[in-house]
């Protein structure tokens, strides 16, 4: 693993597994693609099934793009830890003399670029084919910016809990779906006020809090959970 | 006592079906939540206790391991 | 007090008055709110569900706290008492947020017209259902019973964390979308004819979990220790 000593900062560890997981996202373009073709895919479903009349579509267009979001986030968390667990290598680290939440932040961190971070900055471009009014279209991107940062944070312990069990992405699904509620009411509430002309800084203010306390508090339970699952 | 007669209580100026459905299932529902741990419990005894009974029942042969003959 | 023989008698001390206890409270408050109190100016009789209703929701509100509390003692001190505790809190819970939400519902159709409404107490209440199943689900899911326990304190701990934001950021929500056609009447300020059976049902279901939590947990307790000396003896001299 690290031929490093004991000294290497606590920035460096984190790097170290930044890059690494970095890198295999790199070399496996698929995994970034799939869930913004998944989103793209699920949000045409929604014409299809709704109509479509623009009016009501852009009136349903901030709870419709959110939760595909959530949907995507959903389905890329499962994959979270789930390759470190199978090669042994979440062994390795849990043993490796770093905090483990340090480490795992790491790994989130370059999965949340390729999943959520992207997702966020491309999502003006679904925004405008639902018709969501120009006015709400950066909000919904700095929404989606702040509001998947929480989602990830939050599909990291879902993933870290269940990575042992198998078939665990259905479970993960329900135990992640009620914490994410927040999340998706400050998020929608955000964008419909930018809307309708209002000031959504409150409202991203208060996904930015969350974001925050996650980013203090859930790299502790994911490092227990890590753990956990080790002891399956 | 706000009811007059069985009648009115039963029906409960219409909304009776709502009143005695919900009170009915609720009172299902938490018999059963409270006789569950109560017959496992009950069980785990009984399997103790005649686990206890073939073990004693087992010794006079000299049987090492309880085999029943 | 961690030691399973000392709960085993002192549990079964309790239990013996805890359940004529409860099931007294539960008829007497019962009796009480379905005969004695006046019926609701607005609602008439289909009000009555109240006193089921709240004290249902209320409790497995706490009694997520009691299986978090539970589930933490036993994650920071490894007291295995603990862990018992949080298993057998978690279905009575779950049970009880299904009682609210059912009765919830059959309110809502003299009331409101509706089978179903999205509004911010049942809303919020769906959420707690789904993570006490969550909680549930989680331990059956692993293999390791030791590591499940872990697990679910774990998870019932980020729950505990959430439940305000998810209540609040609900609230939130409703007012945000509420209907202006329809007005749903928060809770004003009610007659203390209807306020005492509403206490007092509160007040029995708490023991209701109380004593449902002690009974699962004798019996969990039981099978776990069957082949230690001092549930032999127990068993033997009964």
């Amino acid at each position: 693993m690290s031929s490093e000593g004991p000294s290497v900062s606590m920035f460096a560890a984190f790097s170290w597994q930044f890059v690494r997981h970095a890198k295999t996202l790199i070399n496996s373009p698929a995994d970034v693609a799939n869930p913004l073709l998944f989103f793209f895919m699920v949000i045409t479903l929604f014409p299809l099934g709704l109509g479509p009349d623009p009016e009501r579509l852009a009136a349903m267009a901030p709870g419709i793009l959110w939760v595909v979001a959530l949907l995507a986030s959903l389905m890329v968390s499962s994959k979270l830890f789930a390759s470190d667990f199978e090669d042994g290598s979440l062994e390795q680290l849990a043993l490796a003399p770093y905090p483990l939440p340090i480490l795992a932040l790491g790994e989130i961190a370059a999965h949340w670029l390729a999943t959520g971070g992207l997702l966020s900055l491309v999502s003006p471009i679904f925004g405008i084919m639902l018709g969501l009014p120009t006015q709400g279209l950066a909000t919904l991107m700095f929404s989606l910016l702040l509001g998947s940062i929480c989602l990830t944070l939050i599909g990291a312990v879902g993933s870290a809990l269940t990575v042992s069990i198998r078939r665990g992405g259905l479970l993960l699904s329900l135990l992640i779906i009620p914490l994410n509620v927040p999340v998706l009411i400050f998020g929608t509430a955000a964008v419909n006020e930018a809307v309708i002309g209002g000031n959504a800084v409150s409202w991203l203010a208060l996904l930015g809090g969350l974001a925050l306390g996650a980013l203090a508090l859930m790299p502790i339970a994911i490092g227990a959970a890590l753990r956990v699952s080790l002891d399956n | 006592m706000y009811f007059d007669s069985l009648s009115s209580l039963w029906h409960m100026d219409g909304h009776g079906i709502y009143v005695w459905v919900s009170y009915g299932v609720t009172a299902l529902l938490l018999a059963a939540m409270v006789r569950l741990p109560i017959s496992r419990f009950h069980r785990h005894w009984e399997w103790v206790k005649s686990e206890q009974l073939r073990r004693v029942s087992a010794e006079p042969t000299g049987a090492v391991d309880g085999q029943k003959d | 007090m961690g030691s399973p023989p000392w709960f085993f008698r002192f549990s079964g001390r309790l239990v013996r008055w805890l359940l004529p206890l409860t099931v007294a409270l539960l008829l007497v408050g019962a009796f009480w709110g379905l005969l004695v109190a006046p019926p609701d100016f607005r609602q008439g009789n289909s009000y009555r569900i109240i006193y089921i209703h709240v004290p249902a929701a209320v409790v497995a509100l706490a009694g997520y706290y009691v299986m978090a509390l539970a589930g933490a003692v036993s994650l920071i001190w490894r007291i295995k008492m603990a862990d018992v505790t949080m298993r057998a809190a978690a279905p009575v819970g779950a049970v009880l947020t299904a009682i609210a939400l059912v009765t919830g519902a059959v309110w809502g159709k003299p009331t409101w017209g509706t089978w179903w409404v999205w509004d911010a107490r049942i809303t919020s209440m769906l959420l707690l259902f789904f993570l006490y199943l969550g909680v549930v689900a989680l331990f059956e899911a692993y293999e390791n019973k030791t590591a499940a326990a872990r697990a679910c304190a774990v998870l019932s701990l980020i729950g505990t964390v959430n439940i305000p934001i998810i209540y609040k950021s609900v609230d939130w929500w409703y007012s945000l979308h509420q209907p202006a056609s329809i007005k749903f009447t928060g809770e004003s300020a009610i007659d203390s004819s209807m306020l005492y059976p509403l206490l007092l049902m509160i007040g029995a279901f708490y023991c209701l979990f109380a004593l449902t939590v002690l009974l699962n947990m004798r019996a969990e307790l039981l099978w776990r220790h069957r082949d230690s000396a001092w549930v032999q003896q127990l068993i033997g001299d009964a």
